[in-house]
C-alpha cells in the first residue's frame, strides 16, 4: 500500500533516523533540491549509511537521485544501489530517454555488484512541459518504471504559471499524467502539497487528487502524513460494498461459476479490483474489517 | 491596632519587621517563573542586613534564581529546599556549592510537611501581582499578573510571618483575594515583583517535532482503548510540547466521539483554556498558569478556578484532586525497567529539575502516562537503574514512545486492553534493547561522592539521595 | 594501502544528532573529542574513528570531531566524507 511518499532531506541526520517512525508507506531519502551542491558527496554518504543500518521496517526505500545534466549521477546511482535502495525517483524526466539512459546504468550497477538484474525500480518524476507531453512513453520505456510522480511546483515554472492552492493550473497535467500512468499499468502519484503548516488544505488537496484517481501523494513535511492517510481512508459504505464484492467473487469461484454477479447484477473484472483495493486501503488505515468467514464445505 | 500598620515602607524594612535572624527559613513561590524578581531582592535585602544561614523553601529554584549561588558563596543561604530546581543552580549544587544537602520535596509533599509539621516556615515572601494595604492579594489582576497563587496557599497558612510583597495597591478590600488579610502580617510595595514578559516563559506550544506528535498521536489512542474517556473524563498533563500535543489530539477525539470531560487540573495553558471553551472540559482546576490565555482566563472565566497546593495534590489533605484523575500525561528524562521515572537529575548525574507535581498525580491518577521519545540524540531513555528516584515505578501505568508502548507488568488488564485496539506493546525491556540497537548501550557513570540532595517522597519518607558529581 | 590525507577538510554540521569532522594533515595522529555524551559513549566513539581511517590506510592526522549526540552511523558517514574531501577533492566541493 503506497499511498504516502515523504521526502527525507539527505544531508539531516536526525530526519533520516526519524523516517525509521514516520509512518509513511514510501520514504523517499532526497539527494536533489534539499542538499547544496557542495554537499552532494556527504549527504550521499549519510543515506548510504542509513540505508545501511537502520531499521525501517515495512516501509518502501526510495532515493531522488540527481538530474541527469549534473556529473553526481554516476556515483548517486552507484551508492544506493549497492546500498539496497528498492526504487530511484529521477528528476526532471522530460521522455522515453532520460529513463532509459537511468536503466542502462542500472544494467551495469547490477552486473557489477552482482545484484538481481532489474531489482532496483524507478519513479519517473514528471516535472516539465515536454515531461508532461511524453509521460506514456517515460512510463513503458523500462519495465523498472513502477510510477509516475508529479512535480508541481517546477511543472507551474516551466508553464509559467503561478502555483496555487487550489490547483486549477495544474488539474490538466495530473489528468494527463494520470492517464498515461494507467494506461501503462502503473501508480500515479499526486504532487505535493506545498504548505507544511496547512493540514487541512492538505486533506483536501489529497482528496481531490484521490477523486482523480492518484494511488498515493508526495509529501514534503511529515505533517502532510495524517491528512493523506486520511484522505485515502475508504468510507464505510466503500468498504461494506467492497466486501460485499469479495464475497460474491469467493462465491462464484466456490460455486464454479464463470460469471459473478451481486444483487442480480454482474461484476467485472475492474470492480474486483477496486474492491479489493479498497480492503487493502482500509486495513492500511486502520479500519477494522469483519474476520473472513470459515468456508463452508 | 489597624490593618493600615500592616504597609512597611521598603523591604528592607518589613525584613527587619518581620523579626528574621540567622538560621531561619524563608519562603517563596515560583508563580512569576523566569520573570520573578522577589527572591532575588529578598535574598539581596537579607545579604545586605547581615543575616547569615537563612534556609531557602521555594516552591521552585528558577533559572533566573541564579544569584542564590551568590548568596550561599556570602553565607547568607545555608540551605535550599524546593520541589524543583533549574540546571543552572543545580550544577552549582551538584559540584557541592552548599554544604547541606537540597531537599527535594513534590508539590504536593511540600504543603504535607507543612501540615504535618516537619517543615516549619518562618517567613514567607507572597509575590502578588495585586494587593491591598491589609494584605489581601491575587495574581489574577495588576501589571505583573500571573494567575493562580496556589503554590503560595500553604505558606501563607503555616508561616509565622507573612509579608505579601506586590508591584501593585489596590483600593481595600481587593474583592477577589486568593489569600486573604487574615493571615498576612505586612505588605510591601516595590517597584517590580517580575518581568510580564519571562513570566510566560517556558514550553507551552505544542510541539512541531514530528517524533513528539507521533507519541502524543498513540498516547491519546492509548487514552481511548483505556475505556477511561467517558462523559465526566478527568485529566492533566503538563506544559511540554508533548503533553500539550496529547491534549490537543484527546480534544479532537472527545470532539469526534461527542464526550465531556469533568475537569483538567494542575499548571494550566492556553490550549486547555480553548478545551473549556469550546465545553470538551466544564472545569479547570489551577494552581499554576503557564500562559497569557490561561491567565486572563482564570481572571475572567467562573468555570475556570483556583487551587491550592494543598487542594491540588498534598497527601496530608483530608482529601486532594489528584485523586480524582482519570489520567494524567508526564515527561521522564530517565525511565527504568521497573518504571521508576527520574525528573531531577541528567544522564551525567547533575540536577536539571524535579518532582513538581509529577509523583503526586503518579499516585493518584488511575491511569498514569509517560511519554518521552526513546532516544534523545544519542541517549537512550530507558536504563537499567534510573540516577534518581523521582517518582516509584508502581505509580507509573504506561510509557509512550515513537516506537511503542510498554504497560508496567502488573497493568496486564490495560495491556489487553491497548493490544485490542492495535497498539503495539511490547515488554519495557524489548523497547530497551531497540534503543540500545541505535544507539549502542551506554557506560553508566556511578557518582560515589557525598550527598548533595535528598528526595523526599509525598509522605515524608526518604526516597532516594542524589550525590556529588566527580567531575 | 596507505593514504595520507592531503589538505584541511570539513564534513557535517554543528546541528542535534550531527558532528562536525574537521581534519588537518600531520605528521602524528591526534584525535579530539568533544561530546554532550563522552561519559556514555566517548569510548565507543573512539573506536568508530579508528576503524573507518584504518579502512581508508590512514595512519597520521589531527581528527577532529565535534559531536553533538550523533548515531554511530552518522559518525561513521560524516569522517569518511571528511577523508574523502581531504584525500582527493576540494574541500567542499563534492565528487
Amino acid at each position: 500500500m503506497r499511498r504516502s511518499y515523504l521526502f527525507l532531506p539527505g544531508n539531516q541526520p536526525t530526519m533520516l533516523q526519524n523516517g525509521a517512525v514516520l509512518p509513511a508507506d514510501v520514504l523517499i531519502f532526497d539527494l536533489e533540491d534539499s542538499v547544496a551542491p557542495t554537499e552532494k558527496d556527504a549527504a550521499r554518504e549519510l543515506v548510504a549509511s542509513a540505508l545501511r543500518s537502520v531499521d525501517y521496517g515495512e516501509r518502501v526505500l526510495a532515493v531522488r537521485i540527481n538530474d541527469l545534466e549534473k556529473p553526481y549521477v554516476k556515483k548517486d546511482l552507484e551508492t544506493v544501489v549497492t546500498a539496497g535502495a528498492h526504487s530511484v525517483m529521477v528528476p526532471k524526466v522530460t521522455g522515453a530517454r532520460t529513463i532509459q539512459h537511468v536503466a542502462v546504468m542500472l544494467d551495469l550497477i547490477e552486473e557489477e555488484y552482482d545484484i538481481e538484474k532489474g531489482r532496483t525500480k524507478i519513479i519517473a518524476l514528471i516535472e516539465t512541459a515536454l515531461g508532461i507531453e511524453h509521460a506514456f512513453d517515460a512510463a513503458t520505456s523500462s519495465q523498472r518504471v513502477e510510477a509516475l510522480a508529479l512535480g508541481g511546483e517546477d511543472l507551474c515554472a516551466d508553464l509559467g504559471c503561478p502555483r496555487t492552492k487550489e490547483g486549477t493550473e495544474i488539474l490538466y497535467s495530473r489528468s494527463r499524467l494520470l492517464i498515461a500512468a494507467r494506461a501503462a499499468g502503473i501508480e500515479a502519484v499526486d504532487t505535493p502539497f506545498t504548505d507544511a503548516r496547512d493540514e487541512d488544505g492538505c486533506y483536501a488537496d489529497t482528496v481531490f487528487a484521490r477523486s482523480l484517481g492518484f494511488d498515493g501523494k508526495l509529501s514534503i513535511s511529515p505533517h502532510h502524513l495524517r491528512p493523506i492517510h486520511r484522505a485515502f481512508m475508504p468510507s464505510q459504505e466503500t468498504v461494506a460494498f467492497a466486501l460485499e464484492v469479495i464475497e460474491a467473487m469467493e462465491m462464484a469461484k466456490r460455486e464454479r461459476r464463470g460469471a459473478v454477479s451481486l444483487r442480480g447484477k454482474m461484476i467485472d473484472l475492474p470492480v474486483v479490483r477496486q474492491a479489493a483495493k479498497t480492503l487493502e486501503l482500509a486495513r492500511a488505515s486502520g479500519m477494522t474489517l469483519p474476520e473472513k468467514e470459515g468456508t463452508p464445505s | 491596632m489597624t490593618y493600615s500598620t500592616k504597609a512597611a515602607p521598603s523591604l528592607r524594612d518589613a525584613i527587619l519587621r518581620s523579626g528574621l535572624r540567622d538560621d531561619m527559613t524563608i519562603s517563596f513561590h515560583h508563580h512569576l517563573r523566569e520573570g520573578d524578581r522577589v527572591l532575588n531582592a529578598v535574598l539581596g535585602e537579607c545579604s545586605a542586613a547581615g543575616l547569615k544561614n537563612l534556609t531557602v523553601n521555594a516552591s521552585a529554584i528558577m533559572g533566573c534564581h541564579r544569584p542564590i549561588l551568590d548568596f550561599v558563596r556570602d553565607g547568607t543561604v545555608g540551605s535550599i529546599e524546593c520541589n524543583f530546581m533549574h540546571a543552572q543552580v543545580g550544577q552549582a549544587i551538584s559540584r557541592g556549592i552548599l554544604e547541606r544537602e537540597v531537599i527535594f520535596r513534590s508539590h504536593g509533599g511540600r504543603p504535607a510537611a507543612m501540615d504535618r509539621g516537619e517543615s516549619h516556615i518562618d517567613v514567607a515572601f507572597i509575590a502578588a501581582s495585586a494587593a491591598d494595604t491589609a494584605g489581601n492579594c491575587n495574581g489574577k489582576e495588576g501589571k505583573a499578573a500571573f494567575g493562580s497563587i496556589g503554590y503560595a496557599m500553604p505558606d501563607a497558612a503555616h508561616a509565622r510571618h507573612v509579608i505579601v510583597v506586590t508591584d501593585q495597591l489596590f483600593e481595600y478590600p481587593l474583592i477577589d483575594a486568593s489569600i486573604s488579610e487574615e493571615s498576612v502580617d505586612t505588605v510591601v510595595v516595590i517597584d517590580s515583583i517580575g518581568d510580564p514578559e519571562r513570566i510566560m516563559s517556558g514550553t507551552t506550544r505544542v510541539t512541531r517535532d514530528p517524533i513528539g506528535l507521533l507519541i502524543a498521536e498513540q498516547a491519546a489512542k492509548a487514552i481511548s482503548a483505556s475505556g477511561l474517556l467517558r462523559d465526566g473524563f478527568t485529566f492533566q498533563t503538563g506544559a511540554g510540547g508533548t503533553s500539550l500535543a496529547v491534549a490537543q489530539y484527546l480534544g479532537e477525539l472527545m470532539r469526534a466521539k461527542g464526550i465531556t470531560g469533568r475537569f483538567a487540573s494542575g499548571g494550566i495553558t492556553g490550549l486547555l483554556v480553548q478545551l473549556l471553551r469550546e465545553g470538551l472540559f466544564e472545569v479547570l482546576l489551577d494552581v499554576q498558569c503557564f500562559d497569557r490565555e490561561a491567565v486572563q482566563s482564570i481572571a475572567e472565566d467562573g468555570r475556570h478556578g483556583e487551587i491550592s497546593a494543598t487542594r491540588y495534590a498534598s497527601p496530608a489533605a483530608k482529601s486532594a484532586v489528584v485523586d480524582q484523575l482519570d489520567v494524567v500525561i508526564l515527561g521522564a528524562t530517565e525511565i527504568d525497567t521497573d518504571f521508576n521515572v527520574n525528573v531531577h537529575t541528567d544522564s551525567n548525574g547533575v540536577i536539571m529539575g524535579g518532582s513538581g507535581g509529577h509523583s503526586d498525580t503518579a499516585a493518584g491518577a488511575k491511569l498514569s502516562i509517560i511519554v518521552a521519545p526513546l532516544m534523545r540524540a544519542r541517549l537512550p531513555l530507558i536504563v537499567d537503574r534510573v540516577g534518581t528516584i523521582s517518582t516509584p515505578g508502581e505509580d507509573i501505568d504506561l510509557l509512550v514512545t515513537q516506537y511503542g508502548l510498554a504497560c508496567h507488568p502488573g497493568r496486564a488488564e490495560l495491556a489487553r486492553k491497548l493490544k485490542g485496539a492495535g497498539l503495539p506493546v511490547v515488554p519495557i525491556q524489548d523497547l530497551k534493547a531497540k534503543a540500545e540497537s541505535i544507539t549502542g548501550v551506554p557506560v553508566r557513570s556511578v557518582h560515589k561522592g557525598r550527598p548533595v540532595a535528598r528526595v523526599i517522597s509525598r509522605d515524608g519518607a526518604l526516597l532516594d539521595t542524589i550525590a556529588m558529581i566527580d567531575n | 594501502m596507505r593514504k595520507k590525507l592531503m589538505k584541511k577538510a570539513r564534513a557535517g554540521t554543528l546541528e542535534s544528532g550531527d558532528v562536525l569532522v574537521t581534519i588537518e594533515p600531520g605528521d602524528s595522529l591526534d584525535i579530539q573529542l568533544t561530546s554532550p555524551v563522552i561519559n556514555q559513549f566517548g569510548e565507543a566513539i573512539r573506536r568508530s574513528v579508528h576503524e573507518v581511517i584504518d579502512s581508508f590506510g590512514v595512519t597520521s592526522g589531527t581528527i577532529t570531531l565535534e559531536d553533538q549526540g550523533a548515531l554511530e552511523c552518522t559518525i561513521r558517514a560524516r569522517l569518511m566524507t571528511a577523508i574523502r574531501r581531504s584525500l582527493e577533492g576540494e574541500e567542499g566541493v563534492s565528487q
